[in-house]
């Protein structure tokens, strides 16, 4: 069964449409890489998955779970909202954490508040919240680890490199456990001896078996980690397949010119 | 002239200017987020009156906000001042005259803290917003939780200076009959023929700002254990 399903999604910014129909389908621990130059509908397709726009057409699916259909009624209390868009995680190209907490507290800042919430819905003691959070602490000190930050974890963002920023925030989106894991080209605001260290992190997810989808300049990494890949162009597939196929014997026009020009930059 | 008599009542007069000082800003803080917060309302009539608001009240004397305060019960609500005081259950005509003060004061603050707030919350970066979104936050505990310290420690700097005019505005209350410190300061130039009572006063309002500006590099320093 397919984990996402995305079926003919569109999206308008006043006049100009920017994702014309868009349809694809991801299995567990797959993952899917779309490449495309700027203003091909890549971070705006992200963006749909993640609910920070609302498509104006189509339908998402994770599971057997319609979580977005246009055409439907979308009138979701902020509660349901939430928990339709926990499917989905996003690390940001800009990593946006958030600067005045501590490394850890950016990671277990949002599940406890999360969990905190439940529980007192469910009228649980203070004990079992207590439990809770160290609980949550507990798994972000591994998330952490798991990301090689063990060390920074009483710091400050500021006080990180970028490579290690981006990490953070990869921590902080597992920190939910998403079904699906997003990223909106997490190394293009890196400078170049700094990718190397966070597209180790996201091959390790993979190897754990990962559901992610990745909008990356690297080509590189993108033929190494994908197992599926899209080239979008004017907010539509222009070509997709296995890597090989995009990247071994690409057979649209626009995708030829698109990974000579990558390719020799 | 008894030296430790003018010193002790400009000492009572102070208090007066501390409390006039102390509830503006106990009321004004609040009401400036508020203010912020309906300025930015999605729905535009709303937050169109509330920009006329602040611009009339930005736009027009502090004094002239102060005397106008003190005939809307009459005028308004046809209810003479001396009445408005015991449907207050204020004791004295001079707690009346405070509470005008206070309420002239509060909202003119008000309106100035609201345009530093919102400039303040507007300054936090849209990416903020959003990756406490896509963690599933909601937009309460998104403000409570990443955007309010943030805009904390952007407004620090314009808020203590407004704190600060505040102190030195207080003096305006003595046109409304007020006795604060100023007040009580003329009535013993007056009675003692002597300039220095004014000397004095000027001290006590050098040095409750020299401790304001203290407090605030103190708190702009402890905000400061992160750089954006």
């Amino acid at each position: 069964m397919n984990m996402l399903e995305v079926q003919n999604l569109t999206k308008s910014f006043g006049s100009h449409q920017v994702l014309k129909g868009v349809s694809f389908s991801l299995k567990q621990g797959e993952v899917l890489v779309i490449i495309g130059s700027s203003g091909s509908g890549k971070t705006t397709l992200l963006r749909c998955l993640n609910f920070l726009e609302q498509a104006d057409g189509g339908s998402i699916s994770v599971g057997d779970e319609e979580i977005f259909n246009a055409s439907g009624k979308m009138n979701l209390s902020d509660h349901a909202m939430r928990d339709r868009r926990l499917h989905f995680g996003l690390v940001f190209q800009s990593f946006n954490l958030f600067p005045q907490h501590t490394v850890l507290k950016n990671v277990t800042l949002a599940p406890t508040l999360y969990q905190t919430a439940q529980l007192k819905k469910a009228k649980a003691g203070r004990n079992a919240i207590k439990e809770a959070k160290a609980a949550i602490e507990t798994q972000g000190r591994a998330l952490l680890e798991m990301v090689g930050l063990s060390e920074k974890v009483d710091e400050y963002p500021c006080r990180l490199s970028g490579g290690q920023q981006q990490r953070v925030a990869i921590a902080r989106a597992l920190a939910l456990n998403p079904d699906i894991l997003c990223f909106d080209e997490p190394t293009s605001a890196l400078d170049p001896e700094l990718t190397g260290e966070v597209l180790r992190v996201i091959r390790s997810l993979k190897d754990q078996g990962r559901t992610m989808v990745v909008v990356t300049h690297e080509m590189e990494f993108a033929r190494g980690v994908a197992d599926h890949v899209i080239y979008m162009a004017d907010g539509i597939i222009e070509e997709e397949g296995t890597p090989e196929e995009v990247f071994g014997s690409p057979k649209s026009e626009k995708t030829k010119a698109f990974l000579a020009a990558g390719y020799n930059r | 002239m008894d030296f430790w008599g003018v010193i002790f009542d400009l000492c009572q007069g102070f208090s007066v200017t501390l409390k006039l000082f102390a509830l503006t800003l106990v009321f004004a803080i609040p009401l400036g987020f508020i203010l912020a917060f309906l300025s930015m309302v999605k729905f535009k009539p709303i937050s169109f009156l509330t920009k006329v608001f602040i611009w009339i009240i930005r736009g027009t004397p502090l004094l002239l906000q102060c005397l106008l305060v003190t005939f809307i019960p009459s005028m308004v609500f046809d209810i003479p001042n001396k009445d408005f005081q015991s449907m207050l259950g204020l004791r004295t005509m001079a707690d009346l005259q405070f509470t005008f003060v206070l309420i002239a004061f509060v909202i003119n603050y008000a309106c100035y803290f609201a345009v530093i707030i919102e400039g303040g919350i507007k300054n936090v970066s849209i990416g903020q917003h959003e990756a406490g979104k896509v963690l599933g936050m909601t937009k309460g505990q998104i403000f409570r939780h990443v955007i309010l310290m943030q805009v904390v420690r952007k407004i620090t700097a314009p808020m203590s200076n407004e704190i600060i005019t505040l102190v030195k505005d207080t003096a305006l209350a003595r046109a409304l009959s007020v006795i604060e410190i100023i007040a009580i300061a003329f009535e013993k130039v007056n009675k003692y023929a002597v300039l220095s009572p004014l000397l004095y006063t000027s001290l006590f309002y050098l040095a409750f700002s020299g401790v304001l500006t203290i407090l605030f590099h103190y708190i702009e320093k402890k905000l400061s254990y992160y750089s954006v």
